[in-house]
């Protein structure tokens, strides 16, 4: 009785209403939230560093949308459904990779596109849901923590795709994509001894990796240690985003106020230094609110994480959230001077994005974990 | 229990495992976080003082210097593409204020086109007020006459001198050297914006888009000192582009003239080649169009007649032209024969005027009705007896045939270093089973290896693989791949890099008694008595080695109308001419193809005369200048 009646005043409580609609699209409430309010933010900065042009916070808006859509699209899909796919649609990417290197557009001196007459992708925004689900489907079969096979087994799985992406070249979405590899492996519980063995490795081949690097991608190591060697050409990136985002101070210079910013000197203002027309304008505090929203998404995502049922799940979950915290601390770290410039995206704040979809789409495979849980005895 | 334990999995464990990693990863979130915020707060609050009077006294902004694009020379150094002041039409929109009245009366007054009001508009709202719209890339004279008069009346609209790709001598070698024209939007997808900053033209087709990094350059920087609305006052400091690479081509101005003026108003197409080392001396589809209305950008009305054109200028028919090379792969299948040992040289045969295969009552034409009599290996190709060369055809079998030719590099890209070229085709049973659906269509049959014999049937060549293949008989089985660009030259250091002939597999060991014969019946085509083009023979200072050739039109497009007057035309065969001279010292090798002629002896030899003469016997005016 007294059961029944706390439920029927649960059920009639607003709150209650909109947790069983939700819960019915098979969408999560916090994460929804969060991702809304950043895009939105991500919109208002936009405006501003786009010089006032509404049509591109409307082309952007579009792009939400389709995002959205995407993420809604997979949040219905279950995921045992997805593990069932995850080595076709991996292979998949695989080959669309291939292709890209054989017949690719190439695109801004990269070859990075594949046109399909209709539409026009690149099949790297495939491979960075495709390969965490992959690997998340082959240690799903294994005992964990992993064993040495298991690992080598992983290791060429995130090679092979960040080996085609570095060849195109597009550096940055290839360190992405070992990344998220990486972030696999880590939360399986690869010993830590494994770890500094692999970071000592890692160590001892940059050298090689640095005669393997195009011209440019050393100028921007170069100018990352010393930005005051090359003022005109690439060192000047950093020192204006460095002076937008100190001439901010705290409260900032109001809304498309940004001399900076309005005056074009810094570059790329709309794209990957949008982090920095935020701080000049909206200051410490703008800058703040943004890492707080960033740091809700992430956090909602890890006790997605923890929560859910088998390791397929968990895995996923806890790579989709890490990998979305990585974008956003390479990006942050370039921008506010402490990484190299290397061309990553604001994750759903920078305009463009093909990466919009693909983001919006993991957010989707998160919700559809969370809210296909089974559950246990209560 | 033991082994329970290896092949159980414990959940609890894994799980216990997971949670401790994620919360160390939280934690590591957590700290990245933390730095990030420790930085910001070094930059915004510990500097910001230091911060906010450097962004005050930015005062300097950093502006692209578009570099000057490469120029391009003929062989000789004469100037083919080159950069000339061009005056551009601008507008500062905050200047203007009623900039729609403004556009209007322009456009009235036809300084401004309608074509452009699109692009204009769109530039206006994406553009800082202070900042110029072009209006027009490129103004005449008197267009520039015309505005300088108005001037006073329309304030914030100013003329702007800048530099424009100009081609001197406008048609003339326009399908090798292409043409710039305004960067759109799918170049601006594919290029390195940092590339091209401030560059507004790309290469488009041919040599200018081949080269274009080589002719592209690379842009410099300059600081501009502005003022607090960031309006420029000075310059205050230059880093200078780089100027593009200028280009050497192998191409000679006097011999493309000669051939645009010899093919005339005709459709068709004359390639020539020096047979030593691959160069291209003389690279002509007619008609041609003028390069330098594509740097102003093409009004739809200019585009529609180009394009809607049915001679079709646009049309590249030196490298994409798909033709039957007809009478003119003659001499090659003649070497095949005696290559594989299928006929002798001396061996003789009677043609009646036609032929027929075994148990099929078929007539194979010869183009002779009454025939040639009886005819040998050097006379057939003087005579191009059709009959002689059905029974060889016979006798060799598709699959050498294809086999040899393809070593002439039919079939196949010839590889110049300009985009676009066609394959052309050298059939074969291969082939044919893969291009044909319907199982009676997919075997190849007796019939198809005779006709393929004269050319005919499925075989297809452009004019740039007949002239390589030419060049190939003349350097007796040595190939080069052909080349436009003879060298490059630095402009900063003054360093000319020459490119070397590129050597292509050659055609194997061939007996030089069978080179002779060829090249004897090549030769008597244009000097023996009976030659089908002796007519060109009359005065002759030098002796060449030529074959006609006449190709069928089989079909007409499906789309073209039916126009009496005009199908029969466009029915007509193809004239074919190949040549080369001289026979004993071989300097230049050529094809010519002109479209719906007639026959390659009183149509297509003509114009290859007129190109040799000009490269073998040069007017000795002209030489001692």
């Amino acid at each position: 009785m007294i059961f029944d009646e706390a439920r029927q005043f649960r059920e009639t409580r607003p709150l209650g209403l909109i947790a069983r609609t939700l819960r019915t699209l098979h969408l999560d409430g916090p994460l929804l939230v969060g991702l809304i309010a950043l895009a939105c933010l991500g919109m208002v900065i936009l405006y501003s560093a786009a010089g006032q042009d509404g049509d591109i916070v409307v082309r952007q808006a579009v792009r939400f949308g389709a995002g959205l859509a995407a993420m809604f699209l997979l949040a219905q899909v279950p995921p045992h459904f997805l593990r069932l796919w995850a080595p076709y649609f991996y292979f998949l990417a695989l080959v669309l990779l291939l292709l890209v290197i054989v017949t690719g557009d190439v695109g801004k001196g990269a070859q990075r596109w594949l046109d399909l007459g209709l539409i026009r992708f690149q099949p790297s925004e495939i491979m960075k849901i495709a390969l965490p689900l992959m690997a998340a489907w082959y240690l799903h079969q294994r005992s964990l923590p992993p064993g040495l096979l298991t690992i080598i087994v992983l290791t060429i799985m995130v090679i092979t795709p960040v080996v085609l992406i570095g060849i195109q070249p597009d550096l940055g979405t290839a360190l992405l994509i070992a990344s998220s590899g990486a972030i696999v492996v880590l939360l399986a519980g690869v010993s830590l001894r494994f770890i500094a063995v692999c970071s000592g490795l890692g160590l001892a081949l940059a050298p090689a990796l640095w005669l393997t690097m195009k011209d440019y991608q050393r100028s921007r190591v170069l100018t990352f240690l010393d930005p005051e060697s090359d003022p005109l050409g690439a060192g000047y990136h950093i020192i204006q985003s460095k002076i937008a985002i100190g001439s901010g101070g705290v409260f900032g210079k109001g809304w498309n106020n940004g001399s900076q910013a309005q005056l074009e000197f810094l570059p790329e203002r709309s794209t990957d230094f949008i982090f920095a027309v935020l701080g000049e304008e909206f200051g410490l505090l703008g800058l703040l609110t943004l890492l707080v929203l960033y740091l809700v998404i992430v956090g909602r995502g890890l006790w997605i994480a923890s929560q859910a049922q088998n390791t397929f799940s968990r895995l996923l979950a806890g790579a989709i959230s890490l990998t979305f915290f990585v974008y956003l601390i390479v990006n942050a770290g370039m921008v506010s001077g402490l990484l190299p410039v290397v061309g990553v995206p604001l994750p759903l704040v920078s305009y463009g994005g093909t990466s919009m979809v693909t983001l919006m789409a993991a957010f989707g495979i998160l919700m559809s974990i969370h809210t296909n849980r089974k559950l246990l005895s209560t | 229990m033991r082994i329970g334990s290896v092949t159980l999995r414990d959940h609890w464990q894994e799980q216990r495992v997971f949670n401790t990693r994620l919360i160390a990863a939280a934690i590591l979130v957590l700290l990245s976080v933390g730095v990030l915020v420790a930085r910001l707060f070094v930059l915004q609050v510990v500097n910001y003082e230091h911060f906010r009077d450097l962004s005050q006294g930015n005062r300097v902004r950093i502006e692209p210097v578009p570099p000057t694009r490469g120029l391009i020379y003929d062989r000789n150094g004469i100037v083919l593409a080159e950069n000339v002041p061009a005056y551009q039409l601008e507008l500062v929109p905050e200047q203007v204020g009623d900039t729609s009245g403004a556009l209007t009366s322009l456009l009235s007054l036809r300084l401004i086109r309608n074509d452009d009001l699109d692009r204009i508009n769109n530039q206006i709202r994406r553009r800082r007020a202070f900042e110029g719209v072009p209006l027009r890339y490129r103004l005449s004279d008197e267009e520039v006459a015309r505005f300088a008069v108005l001037r006073p009346h329309y304030p914030g609209i100013d003329i702007r001198a800048r530099l424009a790709r100009h081609y001197p001598a406008g048609p003339m070698a326009v399908h090798a050297i292409g043409y710039v024209s305004a960067l759109d939007q799918a170049d601006v997808q594919r290029i390195d914006e940092a590339d091209y900053a401030g560059v507004t033209h790309i290469g488009k087709i041919g040599i200018e888009q081949a080269l274009e990094n080589a002719l592209l350059g690379r842009p410099g920087h300059q600081q501009i000192m502005v003022n607090a609305q960031g309006r420029s006052l000075q310059r205050i400091a230059r880093e200078a582009p780089l100027p593009g690479k200028d280009l050497y081509l192998t191409l000679d101005v006097r011999l493309q003239r000669a051939a645009e003026q010899a093919l005339g108003d005709r459709r068709g197409a004359v390639v020539a080649i020096d047979p030593r080392d691959g160069s291209v001396l003389a690279l002509v589809s007619t008609p041609g169009y003028d390069p330098n209305q594509f740097g102003e950008g093409l009004t739809q009305q200019q585009f529609a007649e180009l394009a809607g054109n049915r001679d079709n200028p646009l049309f590249n028919r030196a490298l994409r032209g798909h033709y039957p090379p007809g009478s003119t792969v003659k001499p090659m299948l003649a070497l095949a024969a005696l290559h594989y040992n299928a006929r002798t040289i001396s061996e003789e045969q009677i043609c009646p005027g036609h032929y027929m295969l075994p148990g099929d009552d078929h007539r194979y034409r010869d183009w002779k009705k009454e025939g040639h009599g009886t005819v040998d290996m050097v006379s057939s190709i003087e005579q191009s007896c059709d009959v002689y060369f059905y029974e060889l055809a016979a006798q060799l079998g598709i699959d050498r045939m294809h086999e040899f030719m393809t070593r002439f590099g039919f079939g196949e890209a010839t590889g110049i270093d300009i985009s676009g070229e066609k394959r052309g085709l050298m059939p074969s049973r291969d082939w044919k089973r893969r291009a044909f659906s319907e199982p009676a269509e997919r075997v190849w049959f007796p019939g198809e290896t005779l006709i393929t014999g004269i050319g005919q049937g499925f075989t297809l060549s452009t004019p740039l693989q007949l002239a390589h293949a030419t060049a190939t008989l003349a350097a007796r089985g040595e190939r080069f791949k052909p080349q436009l660009v003879r060298a490059v030259r630095d402009p900063v250091t003054g360093e000319i890099k020459t490119r070397l002939p590129q050597r292509l597999p050659g055609l194997g060991d061939i007996d030089p008694v069978h080179w002779d014969t060829v090249i004897d019946g090549m030769t008597a085509v244009v000097h023996g008595e009976q030659g089908t083009a002796r007519g060109i023979a009359r005065d002759l200072q030098y002796r060449l080695a030529g074959k006609t050739g006449t190709a069928q039109v089989f079909s007409i497009g499906q789309e073209e109308e039916y126009d009496e007057e005009e199908v029969e035309e466009r029915l007509r065969h193809h004239a074919l001419f190949i040549a080369f001279a001289p026979i004993e010292d071989p300097q230049i090798a050529i094809s010519v193809i002109v479209e719906n002629a007639g026959s390659g002896s009183a149509a297509a030899a003509p114009v290859a005369r007129a190109v040799l003469d000009t490269w073998l016997q040069p007017v000795s005016v002209q030489a001692e200048r």
